[in-house]
């Protein structure tokens, strides 16, 4: 079998066991589908985008946690940022934790939201070390002239 | 005189005899002794005297005989011998002197006379030059006349103060007793009396122009007597008896504008003369003097330019006045064609909206009702609904956007089709009515018409119904033939429009339909008629042809944009009629996959492909998602501006974009109240952004509050392509997202 078949068909096992363990979901495909002529790194920018946004986030949240008195309002509108961010992307499991969270905020559950917090992070560096392993892989793929395959 | 030579008498003297004589002779002497100084004195008087040499010569013969006789005084009576002496040598002198003086004479008398005969002809030739100088100094007072004349004459432009005035100054000019101006009618078969002198309103004689005393004044250009007698100079009527004066007729030119070229001058061969007469005083021995006829020609000359001055002068400024009248009508028609036209339109828009309501809602219930356990017939008949609705709704829109197709402005959708399934499928919508009136349909597919086509299907099966429904409409019995092929390029020249000639390019090809019938034909002058919007050909009291025109001229436009043509033939009335036309068709290049048969989704029939560089605007906090939605929006082809922020977003809202996207996803945003703003803002319906926004929710409350900012469409999130395809297809469709409860 050709290296560039192998690493497709790596490729894609990796992204279907993402999709059956929730780490991505409907909306990361459409999200692939975007990707064409004009934008070929479009998936790449956004994920990276995401990266980006969710790592300010994450610093305010734990910031506005570490506040003597805590505004619920404020971690809860951050929450939701989150949640938006990560809903766009399809990053399923980070959104859940995320809907946590803002119900947490909204009980002003300081115990809770700092809990929540931390599964958070968790999640978030899950997801980033897969998509970094994923866009390895698309590279390789690419360096050895073949074409990343589309999930139908 | 007599000197008596002897020295002594014989006989004593005789007293009286002696006395007389001796008295004579003293007065003689005194004579001629006066008379050279008469002479010397006159002469000495006058200036010019050339003989003064014979004048002494004269002189002194006249003064020696005087003393001549003188001396005879003293012979009377015994006198001396020196007396005797003396008188001797004076008779002696004299004698010398008159005989010298006589041979003078005979020199001198010639010149003298020829003097006289100088003299004479001299004062011939002065009578000669005074006569001259009176007729010069007649003319010259012509000329001042004529001048005058003109001057009168050219000093207005007003036609009938011209030809008053010259009537007026010629009468006083030549002091005549009437003058007379006669025109040509407008058949130009009559002269009537048009203006006269002494009478105030001249009324209604006629003369026929074939006169031959009109013939002879008409031929030429000079002055011309005629007889007082004839019926142009017999304008007053005869009364009591008097010798008529001499009268003159002379041509007047009418001329024309077209007489004038720019280097000729205008050539005589106008038609149209006026007829002018004059008439000296009756009863006066006055003649016409050449130069009163020299006059009278000038004059005559003068009034031809000046009137067709006038005439120019009037053209101009009644064209002028037709002009600012034609101007004002224009305007006021304009403005009226713009009232109409956008009450028209403002009415097309309310209705259309009122009609779009409840077509979507008879689409949509359709379409549900085609997800549901249906039976094959219901199945069909609900097939049917859907296409027809659909046709309905695209009908809908081109009567609302006939304004874009005048423009141009309107595009064709173009996408893959299946040109046989099309076919088939007018066919069964036509084939219900046809068999009522009991007609027969044939379709016949040349075999080299392929089975894809790129085009608008929608409009293309417009046509193609408009054109079978007409036939049918209008045949009562009979069949209907239609036959498709793809046409070549020769047999697309159709005479009658030789400026449509099909250019055959790679990857596109004419189809050529052709609908015959045999109904009562189209008799060929009204076929031109068929294509004006509202007009309808005549027809017979027992047909029933209801419905607007608008059809074949949306099909010629329609025609038109897929780069073809349309036309009809008909043999003539009772023959049938055979409509054809040609349309430009596209090859798919390569197949994508199943094609979707028409009817299969009522929704998919709207979607676009691509929408051509859509201005969108969106509004997102949120920078994955305002990143994930923008190339959402650019993988469909649209011009995408992302804000962050309210306040950026009513910055950037303007007319230019079409649809604006606003997420509502913060809680505490004020993405509706923007909405209202720009909602606000821009209020005229057609020209405004369309506005929808984009939530985590779509349950009731937030519709409700999206609808009552007055937003245009709520979406759920997250949006997949296809889900923001057919937003944005129906988006532009209607205007609205209609978003299932």
């Amino acid at each position: 079998m050709d290296i560039v078949q192998l690493r497709q068909r790596h490729y894609i096992d990796f992204m279907k066991s993402m999709h059956i363990e929730n780490y991505l979901d409907d909306q990361f495909t459409q999200l692939q589908k975007l990707a064409d002529e004009s934008s070929p790194d479009f998936v790449y920018e956004v994920v990276t985008l995401f990266f980006q946004d969710s790592e300010k986030l994450i610093d305010n949240l734990s910031k506005a946690l570490e506040q003597p008195v805590v505004d619920f309002s404020q971690v809860a509108n951050h929450a939701h940022q989150f949640k938006g961010s990560s809903s766009s992307i399809g990053a399923h499991r980070v959104k859940n934790q995320c809907v946590k969270f803002r119900a947490y905020c909204e009980e002003n559950n300081l115990e809770g939201c700092l809990n929540c917090l931390q599964e958070l992070q968790q999640e978030y560096i899950v997801l980033k070390s897969k998509f970094e392993y994923l866009f390895e892989l698309e590279q390789e793929i690419l360096k050895n002239g073949g074409t990343i395959p589309t999930m139908d | 005189m007599e000197s008596c030579n002897c020295i002594e008498p014989q006989w004593p003297p005789d007293d009286l005899l002696m006395k007389y004589q001796y008295i004579s002779d003293f007065f003689i002497a005194l004579a001629y002794f006066s008379i050279p100084l008469e002479l010397i004195y006159f002469v000495k008087k006058s200036a010019v005297f050339p003989y003064r040499w014979v004048l002494v010569q004269f002189g002194a013969f006249i003064v020696l005989c005087g003393a001549t006789h003188l001396i005879n005084l003293w012979t009377f009576r015994i006198h001396t011998k020196t007396v005797e002496v003396v008188m001797t040598t004076a008779k002696v002198l004299t004698a010398v002197v008159s005989c010298a003086t006589a041979l003078m004479l005979v020199h001198i008398i010639p010149d003298l006379l020829s003097v006289k005969t100088r003299e004479l002809f001299l004062k011939n030739k002065a009578a000669e030059l005074d006569r001259e100088m009176g007729l010069i100094r007649t003319q010259e007072e012509t000329g001042r006349h004529v001048r005058m004349l003109t001057h009168e004459i050219r000093s207005t432009l007003d036609r009938h103060t011209i030809l008053k005035t010259t009537l007026v100054e010629l009468g006083r000019t030549l002091a005549l007793e009437e003058c007379a101006l006669w025109m040509p009618t407008r058949t130009g078969l009559e002269l009537q009396l048009a203006y006269t002198l002494r009478q105030q309103n001249p009324v209604g004689f006629t003369v026929p122009i074939q006169l031959p005393v009109i013939n002879q004044v008409f031929s030429t250009n000079r002055a011309v007597k005629i007889s007082p007698n004839c019926p142009v100079a017999r304008i007053r009527p005869v009364s009591g008896k008097y010798i008529p004066g001499e009268v003159v007729a002379v041509r007047v030119p009418l001329l024309h504008l077209s007489n004038f070229q720019i280097n000729d001058w205008p050539e005589l061969s106008t038609k149209r003369y006026a007829l002018m007469v004059l008439m000296l005083p009756s009863d006066s021995a006055r003649q016409w003097h050449v130069h009163e006829l020299e006059l009278v020609e000038v004059v005559a000359d003068q009034v031809a330019v000046a009137l067709s001055h006038a005439a120019i002068l009037e053209e101009s400024m009644r064209a002028q006045q037709q002009l600012l009248e034609q101007n004002v009508a224009l305007d006021l028609a304009r403005r009226e064609a713009e009232t109409a036209i956008r009450a028209r339109n403002d009415f097309l828009a309310v209705m259309n909206h009122e009609m779009r309501t409840p077509m979507h809602a008879i689409i949509a219930l359709s379409s549900l009702l085609q997800e549901t356990d249906l039976i094959p017939e219901q199945r069909l008949m609900v097939e049917a609904i859907l296409k027809s609705s659909n046709l309905l709704t695209t009908l809908i829109n081109d009567v609302l956007d006939l304004s874009r197709l005048e423009d141009g402005s309107l595009k064709l959708d173009n996408g893959v089709f299946n040109l046989h399934t099309m076919f088939r499928e007018v066919l069964n919508l036509i084939k219900p009515i046809a068999s009522v009136k009991k007609l027969s349909i044939t379709l016949t597919l040349a075999p080299d018409v392929p089975e894809l086509a790129v085009g608008d299907e929608k409009r293309l099966m417009q046509v193609l119904l408009n054109v079978i429904g007409n036939a049918v409409k209008f045949t009562k019995e009979g069949s209907i033939s239609v036959n498709a092929l793809v046409a070549k390029a020769e047999s697309l020249r159709d005479a009658r429009t030789p400026d449509f000639i099909p250019a055959a390019t790679d990857g596109h090809y004419y189809l050529r339909v052709q609908v015959k019938d045999s109904g009562p034909g189209i008799n060929p002058q009204d076929i031109p008629k068929l294509y004006t919007k509202f007009a309808e050909t005549q027809t017979p009291p027992n047909r029933n042809s209801g419905g607007s025109g608008l059809g074949l001229a949306i099909c010629k436009r329609f025609v038109s944009l897929m780069e073809g043509n349309i036309w009809i033939e008909s043999d003539g009335l009772g023959k049938g009629c055979t409509a054809i036309f040609v349309v430009k068709l596209g090859s798919p290049e390569r197949s994508n996959g199943p094609v979707v048969p028409f009817a299969s989704n009522a929704l998919v029939n709207q979607i676009q492909s691509s929408f051509g560089g859509l201005k969108a605007l969106i509004m997102d906090e949120n920078g994955v998602s305002r990143t994930v939605t923008k190339g959402l929006l650019m993988h469909l082809g649209c011009n995408v501006t992302t804000v962050a922020s309210s306040e950026e977003c009513l910055l950037a809202a303007s007319q230019e974009f079409k649809v604006i996207f606003i997420d509502l996803c913060m809680p505490g945003s004020d993405g509706l109240e923007t909405a209202a703003h720009i909602r606000k803002r821009f209020s005229k319906r057609h020209e405004r952004p369309l506005i929808v926004a984009l939530a985590g929710s779509t349950d009731r409350m937030t519709r409700e509050s999206c609808f009552r900012v007055g937003m245009d469409g709520c979406i759920l999130k997250p949006v997949s392509v296809d889900r923001m395809r057919s937003v944005l297809s129906e988006l532009l469709e209607q205007r609205t997202v209609f978003e299932p409860l």
